[in-house]
């Protein structure tokens, strides 16, 4: 039971250069791998190659093999992937189906989908809700939350199809820190809980060094390092457009001051 | 009712059909407190009425009524007479649909199709052609205020206004057209390709008085066309 990528190249359809170059990762349920990398690294292609959607839905060329419990993505129809890995996009806004006029329908239009029996697509629903949390915003109109609540109600809109793994494609990039705060403890709580796999991309490290427990740091298409969340620490992470988390920073400043840098500081810091 | 009161509007001779229309649209339109909505769907029309009317009164063919004299053209009786029949039926035809919008709620509208047996794909292009307009709205709003961050005049007379419409439109189209693909992407993601029919999670209300109505209405539309063809309305 597990996604695995192996020898990953990809490359969009009318493009010269490949996306994706040699990516093998695996995901295992139950997991958090992190993926971070600067602007144009392949993240949110990695992101799409994951959930199945390139090349099944934009078309591409795909060499190598990415597997989902076994079975190649490449073999799977559109919503049959969606059950077993889903993905959730940067913008909340364009996520959203637009044509609902509650929370609580909106998380309910993929199971709907499915056709499943109405007691199964309430059920669902109010567990995606309780699970992100946000169950007081049931009632409310889905064209009228802000950027940290859309974005939490695309999250258990994705969660109500229960798949396995979840993918999520920068899901705090347009919120504030508060929103981040929101979102971060949400995906913490869900990965507990669901004991989904879930692959995060982030460029906010510190939400990566909070909750991931294998991360990897893409570099044009390719993965330039990887292994445990210790990696957030390594000093080429800058070279690689990657700012480290605030906790690393503020050990090279303490340490660069001549300070002796103590597990005991380091907690009192946190 | 709305495709009633179009046919009606067009289909009822001389000043019968588009009166009775107004009436009818601004009566409903009273009791739902959307009369405010209805003046701004006028405001916007006002532009076509206004040359309709020009036009009728100064080049309606075969006109020989005079009004005045104003060199080489002149307005006409009739001119001004058929402009104004012509507005009332626009006005009674653009009412009525702006009705239907204005009072119906999206989703119910969405969720009766659904119980009809239209496809979901259909539905779907009806709900996000409906949401369009008021998110395209919100869209442009951004991209002037963007724009005037950047130091565009965008207040004052109009043809400094109309230089801000080439870098209002050209970001409000592409952005539209961008986001297409992504909407496509998260809409499988919600497995909207599935097979089979999609669970209803609510059924609009139909009583009995509504299926009358609406029965009525199609009896009166089958009537007027079929009286309309045959000459009997003149």
């Amino acid at each position: 039971m597990a996604i695995e990528l192996s020898g990953v190249r990809y490359r969009y359809a009318g493009a010269s250069a490949a996306a994706l170059s040699d990516v093998s990762l695996r995901l295992e349920p139950g997991r958090v791998v992190g993926v971070t990398g600067a602007n144009e690294s392949g993240k949110s292609t990695l992101c799409l190659v994951l959930a199945g959607l390139a090349p099944k839905v934009i078309g591409g060329r795909l060499d190598g093999s990415v597997r989902i419990d076994g079975v190649e993505t490449t073999a799977m129809r559109p919503y049959e992937l969606a059950q077993r890995c889903g993905l959730l996009f940067q913008n909340a806004a364009t996520q959203l189906s637009n044509t609902t006029a509650t929370v609580f329908e909106e998380i309910a239009f993929g199971p709907c989908n499915l056709g499943l029996a109405i007691e199964e697509v309430v059920e669902r629903v109010w567990w995606a809700l309780r699970i992100v949390g946000i169950e007081p915003l049931a009632p409310r109109d889905p064209a009228r939350l802000s950027g940290g609540q859309g974005q939490l109600v695309a999250l258990a809109s994705v969660l109500a199809l229960r798949p396995a793994y979840l993918v999520l494609d920068e899901p705090t990039s347009e919120l504030d820190p508060a929103g981040t705060t929101l979102v971060a403890e949400a995906l913490a709580g869900m990965a507990r809980e669901t004991g989904a796999g879930i692959v995060l991309v982030e460029h906010k490290t510190d939400v990566l060094a909070r909750i991931a427990d294998e991360v990897l740091v893409l570099e044009n298409g390719a993965v330039a390092l990887s292994g445990s969340a210790a990696v957030l620490a390594d000093p080429r992470l800058a070279e690689l457009g990657v700012e480290p988390p605030a906790r690393v920073l503020l050990e090279g400043e303490v340490r660069a001051a001549g300070i002796e840098w103590t597990p005991r500081l380091a907690e009192a810091l946190a | 009712m709305a495709a009633l009161e179009v046919v009606a509007a067009f289909a009822l001779p001389g000043w019968v059909g588009p009166l009775i229309v107004l009436a009818a649209v601004l009566t409903t339109a009273a009791a739902a407190r959307r009369l405010r909505g209805l003046a701004t769907i006028s405001l916007a029309a006002s532009p076509l009425v206004g040359s309709i009317l020009l036009v009728n009164l100064f080049l309606l063919p075969g006109a020989a009524d005079p009004i005045a004299r104003l060199g080489p053209i002149g307005p006409t009786w009739s001119g001004l007479w058929f402009g104004l029949q012509t507005v009332a039926r626009l006005m009674a035809f653009s009412l009525a649909i702006g009705l239907v919008y204005l009072t119906t709620a999206v989703d119910d509208l969405l969720a009766d199709l659904a119980r009809r047996g239209v496809g979901r794909r259909a539905i779907f292009v009806v709900g996000a052609a409906v949401q369009m307009v008021p998110s395209t709205i919100g869209r442009a709003g951004e991209i002037v205020d963007a724009q005037r961050s950047r130091g565009m005049d965008t207040e004052g007379p109009i043809w400094r206004r109309a230089r801000g419409v080439l870098p209002l439109a050209g970001p409000v189209v592409f952005g539209a057209l961008t986001e297409v693909e992504e909407r496509t992407m998260a809409l499988e993601a919600r497995a909207f390709s599935a097979p089979g029919r999609q669970t209803l999670l609510r059924v609009p209300a139909d009583p009995a008085s509504h299926r009358v109505t609406r029965w009525a209405a199609i009896l009166a539309i089958a009537v007027i066309v079929l009286a309309r063809a045959s000459g009997r309305l003149g």
